[in-house]
C-alpha cells in the first residue's frame, strides 16, 4: 500500500495563487503549524484522489533559492532534505520570465517536477499566446493550464501528478552558464564527489553552483565534510560577487531565449493596476487614501467585534456565577468561576477583534494594497529604522496587540520583524481606554480628551523611540532593503480571508489560549490564598504583593491598591478597572468608583496621571507575552518585552510624577 | 552614450542596466528580481513621499529605495 500515498510540495513565487490552489486542492484537510525553529508557517494538507493518498506541503512563496530570507531556506531544505515525490511549481501565466527564474533553480535540486501555469485566464484575456507542448519539450516537465481560484485545471493536474509519480518520462533540464563557470563548477564538483557523505545528500551540481556564488547556508552544510579544506580554499582564489552576476546573469539569458518561443505576449501600456495606482499611490492622494482606509477598517472591526466582544463576556459572566454558585467546597467554586471561566473569558473576549482584524488583513494583502502601504510608508519608517512593511502591524496595536504581533510575519527581515513585535506592546490598545476614561473622566473634567489622545501620542512617542533605541543597541543593523514586488491588483477571494482568518484565530486560542490561561490560574492562587481570606483582598498573596511593590512604586504617587490593580491588569489591561472596583469595595459601579477615587485623599490627579502613564507602557498582558513568545520562540525574548516594559513604565511614570510635583501640582 | 544611475530617471523614462554596483544581500535579491545587467526598465512612479521608487522590469512591478537605485547604473533608451 505504500505506493498508494504520494508526497507533493508546491512551490512557487509569491502572488500567484499557490495558497488558492493548496486551498482548492485540499479543501478543509489542512495543517497549520511552524517549519521546525523557525516561524515560517508550515501548511500540509491532504487529499484522497483515485485511490492515492496525496500529501501536500504548501512551501514558502519565494522568489529564488538563495539564502537570502528564512522562507527560501525552509523551501530548499525541505526538497534537498524531505525528497518529496513531486515538486509543483505554480508559475504564473501572465509573468512567465520572472517565474521561469525560480524553475531554473528548481531544475538543479534534480526532483521530478510538474508546472502549473496558473492565472492562464488573466493571460489569455490579454491576448497573449501560450504554446504549453513546446513549454513542455523545452523545460522537460509536464505543463498543466490551471484557473485555481475557479477550480479550472485541477484534476488534470492530479491526474499527471499520479502519472509522475509512476513512469518517470521526464528527466528534467538544466541550464548552461557557458563554459568559464561551467568550468569552476566541475572544478568545485570534483572536489566535493570525494566525499561519499555528501554524494548521498545533496544534489552536487546544485551545490557547487550555490558554492560558487558564495552561499553561506550551503557553505555550513558542508563544513563538517573531509572536503571542506579544499573547497575553502579553492573558493579562496574566486571572486563569488563576480559569480554570483555572472550566473543571475545566465540564468536570465536562458530565460530570454525560452521565453519567445513558449509565449508572445501583448504588450498592453496602461494595464487596469496601472489606472488603479494612479490614484492609489498618488503624489497627493496616497497617503490620505491610505489614512482614510485604514480608518475605516477599524471602524469596522468595532463596529462587527463589540456586540460578539459583549456577547461573550455577559455569557461568561453568566456562567461564571451560574456555575460556582451552590457548589462546594468554596474554593473550587472560586477556582472554576474566577479562576478558569474567568480566564477562558479573558482569552475569548480578544477572539472577535482578531477574527475581524485577521479579515481586513487578509482582504488588503489579497487586493494587493498592503504591497502599497509599505510603499507609501517606507521613507517614514526607515527614518525611524524600520521597514515599509513593519507600519501595518503598528497601526493593528491600536485595536489588540495581539493580532498585531501576529501581523509581523509578513516582515521577511528577523531584525525587522524582532523590532517591530517589541515595540508593538507601546501602541494603546483598546483595552488601556477603559483606564484613562476612568482615570481621566475622574480628574480631569473638560480636559479629559485632551489627555487621553496625549496617551495615545505618548505610546507612539515611545515605541519610535524605543525602535531607535534597539537599533543602535541590541538589535543593530540597518532595516533591510526595499526590494518589493508592487503585484497588479485583485479582487480578494472571499474563502481565502476566511481561510486566513480561521487559520490566525484558531492558532491564537490554541497557544496563545494556554499561556494565558496558565497565567491566570496563577493570578487566580495569588488573590485566593492564604486559605480563607476574601477573594483578591489585602490579606491575599496579591495584596502581600501589593504591599510589597508599594515602596517601589511610592515614588510614582501608587498606593498599594493601584499596585493590587496592576497586578491584575496583566491578565487584561480592562481588568485594572474591575479590581479598582472590586478594592474600593464599590464593585461595578463606575459612579461610585468615581467618587471613592475622587475622595481619597491618596490619588491625586498627578498620580492618575502617572497611573495612567503606567498603564499604557508596563508589560504587555498575558495574551501578548503568549504571542511574542510564541512568535520569538524564545523566552529570553519574552522576558526582555516584560522587563523593558516595566523599566520604560517606571520612569515615565517617576518623570511624570515627580516632575509634576516640583512643577507644584 | 553617458551612464546614469536609476534614481535620477523620470516617470515614464525607459533605461537598459549596465552594472549594478549595489553590495551585501540586497544585490543578491536585486538579481534574482531581474535587476541584472542587460534588463530594461522603466520608472513608473515615485512613492508620495519621494522613495522607494516603482519600475517596471521583466514585465512585472518592483520598488526599491533610492539608496539602491542610485547604485545601479544605466543607459537611457530613446
Amino acid at each position: 500500500m505504500e505506493n498508494r500515498k504520494i508526497r507533493v510540495a508546491l512551490a512557487g513565487n509569491p502572488n500567484v495563487g499557490k495558497t488558492t490552489l493548496f486551498n482548492t486542492i485540499t479543501g478543509s484537510r489542512q495543517h497549520v503549524g511552524n517549519w521546525p525553529g523557525v516561524t515560517v508557517e508550515k501548511k500540509t494538507g491532504v487529499r484522497t484522489y483515485r485511490g492515492y493518498e496525496i500529501e501536500i506541503t504548501d512551501l514558502p512563496g519565494t522568489y529564488s533559492l538563495t539564502a537570502y530570507s528564512m522562507d527560501e531556506i525552509v523551501a530548499r531544505d525541505y526538497i534537498i532534505e524531505e525528497k518529496p515525490d513531486i515538486v509543483i511549481q505554480i508559475v504564473d501565466a501572465s509573468n512567465l520570465e520572472r517565474n521561469l527564474y525560480l524553475t531554473t533553480q528548481l531544475m538543479e535540486l534534480e526532483t521530478e517536477m510538474i508546472i502549473a501555469l496558473n492565472m492562464c485566464d488573466l493571460a489569455l484575456e490579454r491576448g497573449d499566446k501560450l504554446y504549453i507542448n513546446k513549454m513542455q519539450e523545452i523545460l522537460a516537465a509536464p505543463v498543466v493550464q490551471t484557473v485555481a481560484s475557479k477550480g479550472i485545471g485541477i484534476n488534470e493536474l492530479l491526474d499527471r501528478v499520479i502519472e509522475q509519480k509512476h513512469d518517470e518520462k521526464y528527466h528534467g533540464r538544466e541550464i548552461g552558464y557557458g563554459d568559464l563557470i561551467e568550468s569552476k563548477v566541475l572544478e568545485i564538483e570534483k572536489v566535493l564527489l570525494t566525499d561519499p557523505e555528501l554524494i548521498k545528500k545533496y544534489p552536487m551540481r546544485w551545490m557547487s553552483i550555490r558554492l560558487l556564488e558564495g552561499d553561506s547556508n550551503v557553505r555550513a552544510k558542508i563544513e563538517k565534510s573531509a572536503a571542506a579544506e579544499a573547497i575553502n580554499e579553492l573558493l579562496a582564489s574566486i571572486d563569488q560577487e563576480e559569480y554570483e552576476a555572472e550566473i543571475a546573469d545566465k540564468r536570465y539569458v536562458a530565460i530570454n531565449a525560452i521565453f519567445p518561443q513558449i509565449c508572445t505576449r501583448c504588450n498592453v501600456r496602461l494595464t487596469k493596476s496601472d489606472m488603479i495606482d494612479r490614484v492609489l499611490t498618488n503624489k497627493y492622494l496616497g497617503i490620505p487614501i491610505f489614512l482614510a482606509l485604514m480608518w475605516g477598517a477599524f471602524e469596522l472591526t468595532f463596529a462587527f467585534a463589540t456586540p460578539f466582544t459583549d456577547m461573550i463576556e455577559r455569557a461568561f459572566v453568566w456562567l461564571a456565577v451560574n456555575v460556582s454558585s451552590g457548589l462546594e467546597p468554596e474554593w473550587l467554586a472560586s477556582l472554576l468561576g474566577d479562576g478558569i471561566i474567568g480566564g477562558v473569558g479573558a482569552v475569548l473576549t480578544f477572539v472577535p477583534n482578531i477574527f475581524i482584524l485577521f479579515f481586513l488583513l487578509s482582504l488588503l494583502e489579497g487586493s494587493g494594497y498592503l504591497a502599497r502601504a509599505a510603499f507609501i510608508m517606507d521613507r517614514l519608517m526607515y527614518k525611524i529604522g524600520m521597514h515599509g512593511k513593519s507600519f501595518i502591524p503598528l497601526l493593528m496595536g491600536f485595536g489588540c496587540n495581539v493580532p498585531a504581533i501576529m501581523a509581523t510575519r509578513s516582515i521577511e527581515d528577523e531584525k525587522d520583524r524582532l523590532i517591530t513585535l517589541l515595540v508593538v506592546p507601546f501602541v494603546s490598545c483598546g483595552a488601556r481606554l477603559p483606564i484613562y476614561i476612568l482615570l481621566a473622566g475622574a480628574f480631569f473634567g473638560r480636559q479629559a480628551g485632551t489627555v487621553v489622545f496625549f496617551m495615545y501620542i505618548l505610546g507612539i512617542v515611545i515605541a519610535v523611540i524605543s525602535a531607535k533605541l534597539l537599533r543602535t543597541t541590541i538589535v543593530k543593523g540597518r532595516p533591510a532593503p526595499f526590494i518589493m514586488e508592487m503585484p497588479p491588483y485583485r479582487v480578494p477571494t472571499l474563502r481565502a480571508s476566511v481561510v486566513h482568518m480561521w487559520d490566525n484565530g484558531a492558532m491564537y486560542i490554541k497557544k496563545a489560549g494556554t499561556v494565558i490561561l496558565l497565567g491566570v490560574v496563577i493570578i487566580w492562587s495569588l488573590a485566593s490564598f492564604p486559605w480563607g481570606i476574601e477573594y483578591g483582598s489585602e490579606e491575599s498573596y496579591v495584596g502581600m504583593l501589593g504591599h510589597l511593590f508599594a515602596p517601589l512604586l511610592e515614588p510614582l504617587g501608587f498606593d498599594w491598591r493601584m499596585t493590587v490593580a496592576l497586578v491584575f491588569g496583566l491578565v487584561a489591561k480592562e481588568i485594572v478597572v474591575a479590581s479598582m472596583g472590586v478594592l474600593y469595595g464599590v464593585g461595578d459601579n463606575p459612579e461610585a468608583l468615581t467618587a471613592s477615587l475622587v475622595a481619597d485623599p491618596s490619588v491625586t490627579a498627578l498620580s492618575a496621571l502617572s497611573l495612567m502613564v503606567f498603564s499604557l507602557l508596563y508589560m504587555p498582558c498575558v495574551a501578548t507575552l503568549g504571542v511574542i513568545k510564541k512568535e520569538t520562540g524564545s523566552w529570553k525574548w519574552t522576558a526582555f518585552a516584560l522587563a523593558y516594559g516595566v523599566a520604560v513604565a517606571w520612569m515615565m511614570a517617576f518623570l511624570v510624577y515627580q516632575g509634576g510635583r516640583l512643577l507644584g501640582y | 552614450m553617458t551612464e546614469i544611475t536609476l534614481d535620477t530617471l523620470k516617470p515614464g523614462d525607459l533605461a537598459r542596466i549596465t552594472k549594478v554596483r549595489v553590495k551585501g544581500p540586497a544585490r543578491r535579491k536585486l538579481f534574482d528580481m531581474g535587476m541584472v545587467a542587460g534588463s530594461e526598465v522603466e520608472l513608473v512612479r515615485k512613492a508620495p513621499l519621494g522613495d522607494p521608487i516603482e519600475f517596471q522590469i521583466k514585465g512585472y512591478h518592483l520598488s526599491i529605495r533610492k539608496e539602491e537605485a542610485s547604485q545601479i547604473f544605466v543607459q537611457m533608451i530613446e
